[in-house]
């Protein structure tokens, strides 16, 4: 990635984004949707907004995804 | 039946069983609370290790790190066992606890470096930031001049305040919470809004366009 696309991507917000405390909130409904094969960008466009976004939550995300699919297997 | 317990009966026996068990007293809720503690445990162990390469922590750290946020995972499922709905199963509400743990833990580990520094202005930073190529400078230079005008410029001062910590000084946001006693999501939205004028600003003085692309 070069400056210009970083920067931009750091520039861009997406108004459908629902920030961190409604991301916060429903982390785990989320999280167990998508581990179960759910399309979730699809169903919950401003939870998947957010997480693109924000690289706390987006970690906090990934690492219940790696959780809820260490539970399953 | 209320529609909370209706939820809940709806649920696997297990994930219906914890709550239960946590919620009465005596040697039921105590297994079930050294049980879940040793379920914590693993799973803030295996967190800390998936995060452990982007750490400047070491073995013995990071494990302290993962009894730590179990502990106090422990904590605050205990006093929020009232808000599990039973949207999910009770495990993966649970888990969630620990991750936002292990994420305070590692923002307030970060403060022990030495040399850290949050309200520095040290604009020749920015373009390594961005990953700009110095050997480009001619082609960015403006571009880089402008934002730090529109810093100046639009930002209010609790925004310039925040840009400079996670952008020019690198503090990760949830370090952030840590230092201004607030939380993830009041530096999330203040820097989703600084971010927003910033894109504005440079779109009004032509040097990008509208939907992001470089203007030539």
């Amino acid at each position: 990635m070069n400056g210009w696309s970083a920067l931009d991507r750091f520039l861009r917000t997406d108004p459908q984004d629902v920030g961190c405390g409604q991301a916060m909130e429903m982390l785990h409904i989320y999280a167990e949707l998508a581990a179960a094969g759910a399309p979730v960008q699809e169903h919950y466009p401003d939870m998947a907004a957010h997480l693109r976004a924000c690289g706390p939550c987006g970690e906090d995300f990934e690492g219940l995804l790696a959780a809820v699919r260490g539970e399953a297997g | 039946m209320t529609d909370h317990a209706a939820a809940l009966a709806g649920l696997d026996a297990e994930s219906a069983e914890w709550p239960r068990a946590l919620a009465c007293s005596g040697p039921r809720r105590e297994e079930a609370l050294a049980q879940l503690h040793g379920l914590l445990v693993r799973i803030a162990q295996k967190e800390v290790a998936r995060r452990g390469p982007r750490l400047q922590l070491t073995g013995p750290e990071l494990d302290d790190l993962a009894y730590q946020a179990a502990a106090d995972a422990l904590v605050a499922i205990t006093s929020k066992l009232g808000q599990f709905r039973g949207e999910s199963r009770f495990t993966t509400w649970a888990y969630k606890f620990v991750m936002f743990e292990v994420s305070a833990k590692i923002g307030r580990h970060f403060w022990r470096h030495p040399g850290v520094r949050l309200d520095a202005e040290d604009w020749e930073r920015l373009p390594d930031r961005f990953g700009f190529d110095p050997a480009q400078e001619a082609e960015w230079r403006d571009l880089l001049a402008a934002l730090h005008r529109a810093v100046d410029q639009e930002l209010t001062a609790r925004q310039r305040r925040i840009f400079v910590a996670i952008v020019l000084n690198n503090v990760p946001l949830d370090a952030l919470v840590i230092e201004l006693a607030c939380n993830r999501n009041a530096i999330y939205q203040t820097l989703f809004d600084a971010r927003r004028k910033l894109r504005a600003a440079l779109a009004a003085g032509g040097y990008i366009d509208d939907d992001g692309r470089r203007r030539s």
